[in-house]
């Protein structure tokens, strides 16, 4: 899509829109969009987006297609669910944000140094290991997420906080070794190695 | 009952009058100053056994004239109707005590507040005279329907329903008008979701099968002459030959003609074929019908189409239409549906800058617009340009903010409607010569034949109100026209969609009816209703100045041979302008003329000037200014004891010798409140408060020559809604009164 004359040929076509349809997360619903800017009005973190939800909205209707996928926005979303509470259209708009941000990951070209989708991707290897959230170990790799040095910092800013839970028993030092499980940890992994293989059969990951 | 005039005066009680007011000493003033035969007190006027009174008065003593002292004239109107007898009213319960502090001190002022006002109406019920019913009244059940579109058709097939024999006359070869060159129309009914059949046959089936519809096809209105009851109207067929035939009534339904879309070369029109406007649109769809829409240029299917909505609309450029069309942003959504119903991979883009889908089912139908996948963007377009495979089209993105070139197999541009609403009787007549003459109007010349083709004085067609559009006042008076009697509908009256304008023709339809069996009874049409009086003039008097001919806002009046005015009473809404505007002042209505409110005005007591008691005369129109005053009185809003109040029909009523007569009477100060002027007018007879304003800035020289002060007379346009503003603007003129010193003319 470097072509710029490929893509002004491209923009306003419903190409793009069609591929969002088939395979995004309640795609279907892009098209409903009025451009009232409620949602972009709503939103917490709105200032702090480089495109607001109505403006991607309008840009998979231009077809604009790395400049929505490889955004930043979708991943900007803390799911409030403002949005979705105040669309006169009823669109699931929190849902959608998602579903884009999930289909630009398995496509490969979202924004890998993006925190929330790091932070995403640390929740899901936790959660997935033993079918319960380590919240200690969780915790810790956010600390760490950038690095040993910066790790420490947030460690002792936040070792009051750390040391009250303790203290309440809201948090067991316990869990650094191995921690709570579901039931069937096996079973789990083999139902989400399914899952994956359905959707990899629907839309291929990049890369494999 | 004998000739003999006997004038009952009724002084109430009730609501608080008789512990604030010395009844006794207003009876006697009744009595002794207002010549009354019969006085009576009551002490609750308004109900049974009080209405039984004045009744049995009316029946046994002879009482024809009835001087009711209680409420306001707005108030109690059903319990204070009796027949056959003139009814006056002086306002002692919203103009004097409630407007008025209960206190000691007040109470001298007061009581001399309400002793004017009894002293008033009495003077007032000399001068009326019970209106007579209309000599002119004339019975026609039929109506005329010019043109024979939807709206036509529609407005015929309702008002035939009714029992009402309906004559359309239609300039083309068939009836159906516009709609004819349509494919498909707007969905009318749930779930307006796809475009729907136009049905032009099925009502053209209608209107065949009414057994009292006439149609005269390839016919127009050579002339049209006469008033509600009896119109009389010429058809003409291509051929030549003429008809005349009666009506009662008229629904004007000329429609709308297209924007010419060559103006509009930037967008490309006229330098390529695959540029259309909408009506182009639908001429490819109907070619098409149901297969792929072709492209004109080189047949080629179209893959990829571009609407531009508001071409040469909504927009102060020169040749361009200032107003919405209201129909167009549904209409491009129902052709983008040509296409994404026959194949939905077709791209149609819609460039909008303000979506707007009136109607009940509009937005169901943008909805659906976008379920089929029409891309809707909200952008300006500035430029179609023609590039090697077809139009270009330049646009700015005002959602992404980008400029855009797109390239579109077809460009479908939605230009707007142009009312073919005839003759703009308002502007200056310019002769062929004489072309360059700027008749300052936005509306893109077209060669203007007249429609109605009216014999009236003022003019060959309806006057407009707007844009060219034929209505009076789109929200308080839908379908009225200034020319009472005939009625617009559809498009000629504002732009609008089918579905509006069959709503349209319908309340059209019944608003021709009304007229008619209003006019049979020599009643007054909206908004003086069932109004029995009438204007008439003292022939002897009449200088032929034709100021009432001119200044009539409703064009009522024409001139007769001798050119001494005509005046049409079934056209006539009785607004009083004429009487307003006649300088030798011999228009008269019978319970409404020069002399029943000069009376009133001279017969006001009016004190020493070094009583310190000044006089404020307010004339307040009776439909906005008036309720007003008395709203704020039921608000508890005080104001000046030395202002007396006189209703009047419209400001334009106000004939300037009643100022005159005021100042040389001695009032310190004159106030007169009329409705909004202008363009957006709230005026109920339209010019009436602009005229009045007219004649009243003439009113310093009449100052001048009594060594007045200018501040002593002011104008102000008073809103219904102003309940504090219409007080404090008497305080106001109670303040400069004090300021300026007591007028030197008291006596």
């Amino acid at each position: 899509m470097t072509d710029a004359n490929q893509q002004m040929v491209e923009q306003y076509r419903n190409n793009f829109l069609r591929e969002v349809e088939d395979n995004v997360e309640e795609g279907e619903w892009v098209k409903m969009c009025m451009q009232c800017g409620v949602c972009s009005g709503s939103c917490p973190l709105g200032p702090h987006w480089d495109h607001p939800p109505q403006e991607l909205f309008m840009m998979i209707r231009a077809g604009k297609r790395d400049e929505v996928l490889q955004s930043s926005s979708m991943w900007m979303c803390t799911s409030c669910y403002n949005c979705i509470v105040r669309c006169p259209r009823e669109l699931p708009i929190t849902h959608i944000m998602h579903g884009l941000a999930h289909y630009a990951k398995r496509l490969g070209i979202a924004p890998k140094n993006q925190p929330t989708y790091k932070f995403s991707q640390k929740f899901w290897d936790n959660l997935t290991k033993t079918g319960r959230v380590n919240e200690l170990k969780l915790g810790l790799a956010l600390y760490f997420m950038n690095g040993i040095g910066e790790g420490i910092k947030t460690s002792l800013k936040m070792k009051d906080v750390g040391l009250g839970m303790l203290l309440t028993k809201r948090l067991s030092p316990m869990e650094l070794i191995g921690g709570h499980k579901c039931k069937d940890t096996k079973g789990l992994q083999a139902i989400l190695k399914k899952a994956e293989e359905l959707e990899a059969a629907r839309i291929p990951v990049a890369g494999k | 009952m004998s000739d003999e005039i006997k004038v009952g005066a009724y002084i109430c009680k009730g609501c608080g009058l008789g512990e604030r007011l010395d009844c006794g000493q207003l009876a006697t003033i009744a009595e002794r100053e207002g010549k009354a035969n019969l006085v009576r007190e009551h002490d609750f006027l308004c109900n049974a056994e009080g209405v039984a009174m004045i009744q049995n008065d009316i029946d046994n003593e002879g009482v024809n004239k009835v001087m009711i002292a209680a409420c306001s004239r707005r108030s109690k109107t059903e319990a204070f109707n009796f027949e056959n007898v003139a009814i006056s009213r002086a306002n002692l319960r919203e103009g004097v005590i409630w407007v008025r502090p209960d206190e000691d001190e007040a109470q001298e002022t007061t009581q001399e507040m309400a002793a004017d006002y009894v002293r008033m109406g009495c003077a007032e019920i000399k001068y009326m005279t019970l209106p007579s019913s209309n000599e002119e009244a004339a019975s026609n059940n039929s109506l005329l329907v010019v043109g024979g579109g939807i709206v036509g058709m529609t407005a015929a097939f309702e008002a035939a329903a009714a029992g009402y024999p309906v004559t359309i006359v239609e300039k083309g070869g068939v009836l159906g008008g516009s709609a004819h060159d349509e494919y498909k129309r707007i969905p009318e009914s749930t779930p307006y979701a796809d475009p729907e059949d136009t049905g032009v046959a099925d009502m053209v089936a209608k209107v065949e099968a009414a057994g009292n519809i006439t149609v005269h096809l390839n016919s127009t209105i050579t002339k049209t002459s006469g008033a509600p009851g009896r119109f009389s109207a010429d058809i003409s067929t291509e051929s030549g030959s003429t008809t005349t035939e009666n009506f009662g009534a008229i629904i004007m339904a000329s429609g709308a003609s297209n924007y010419d879309a060559n103006q509009l070369p930037e967008l490309g029109y006229g330098k390529t074929p695959d540029v259309v406007d909408q009506a182009g649109l639908e001429k490819l769809a109907m070619e098409a019908n149901g297969g792929p829409i072709k492209r004109p240029s080189d047949g080629k299917e179209v893959e990829n189409v571009v609407f531009v909505q508001c071409a040469g609309q909504r927009s102060t450029k020169e040749g361009h239409l200032p107003y919405c069309s209201g129909h167009c942003c549904l209409t491009s959504i129902k052709q983008a549906m040509y296409f994404k119903d026959q194949n939905p991979l077709v791209d149609t883009n819609i460039i909008y800058s303000d979506m707007r889908t009136p109607g009940a089912g509009g937005e169901d139908f943008y909805r659906s617009g976008q379920k089929k996948g029409i891309t809707f963007t909200k952008g300006t377009v500035s430029e179609v340009t023609v590039g090697a495979n077809g139009p270009e089209v330049k646009f700015n993105d005002l959602i992404l903010d980008q400029q855009v070139n797109e390239k579109a197999d077809l460009v479908v541009l939605a230009t707007g409607q142009i009312p073919n609403s005839g003759v703009d009787i308002d502007l200056p007549i310019a002769t062929d010569d004489d072309e360059e003459v700027d008749l300052d109007n936005l509306v893109p010349e077209v060669k203007v034949e007249s429609i109605l083709n009216l014999t009236y004085r003022q003019g060959p067609d309806l006057p407009h109100l707007k844009y060219g559009f034929n209505d009076s006042h789109f929200i308080c008076f839908p379908y009225e026209t200034r020319r009472t009697g005939i009625y617009s509908a559809g498009p000629v009256r504002r732009p609008m969609d089918m579905a509006q304008a069959k709503e349209d023709a319908t309340g059209a339809a019944l608003k021709a009816i009304q007229a008619l069996e209003n006019a049979k009874l020599g009643r007054a049409a909206h908004p003086r209703s069932g109004d029995l009086s009438y204007p008439s003039f003292r022939k002897e008097g009449c200088t032929q100045c034709k100021r009432c001919t001119v200044e009539c806002p409703f064009g009522a009046i024409d001139e007769d041979e001798e050119r001494y005015p005509q005046f049409n009473e079934a056209r006539c809404r009785r607004c009083g302008t004429c009487m307003g505007a006649c300088p030798v002042r011999v228009i008269s209505f019978e319970n409404y003329s020069v002399e029943t409110v000069g009376q009133q005005l001279k017969n006001v007591d009016i004190p020493d000037e070094f009583d310190e008691k000044p006089r404020i005369l307010v004339l307040a129109c009776e439909n906005d200014a008036y309720p007003a005053l008395d709203m704020a009185a039921q608000n508890g809003n005080h104001y000046s004891p030395f202002a007396r109040v006189i209703p009047v029909r419209c400001l334009g009523s106000v004939n300037t010798i009643w100022v005159t007569d005021a100042l040389n009477s001695g009032y310190d100060g004159i106030i007169l409140m009329g409705c909004q002027k202008g363009e957006n007018y709230q005026c109920h007879f339209v010019k009436g408060s602009e005229i009045a304003h007219i004649r009243m800035s003439k009113i310093d020289d009449t100052l001048q020559s009594l060594s007045l002060e200018e501040e002593r007379v002011s104008t102000y346009e008073v809103a219904i809604t102003d309940i504090e503003r219409a007080p404090q603007l008497i305080n106001d003129m109670a303040e400069t009164v004090e300021r300026v010193g007591m007028s030197p003319f008291k006596f």
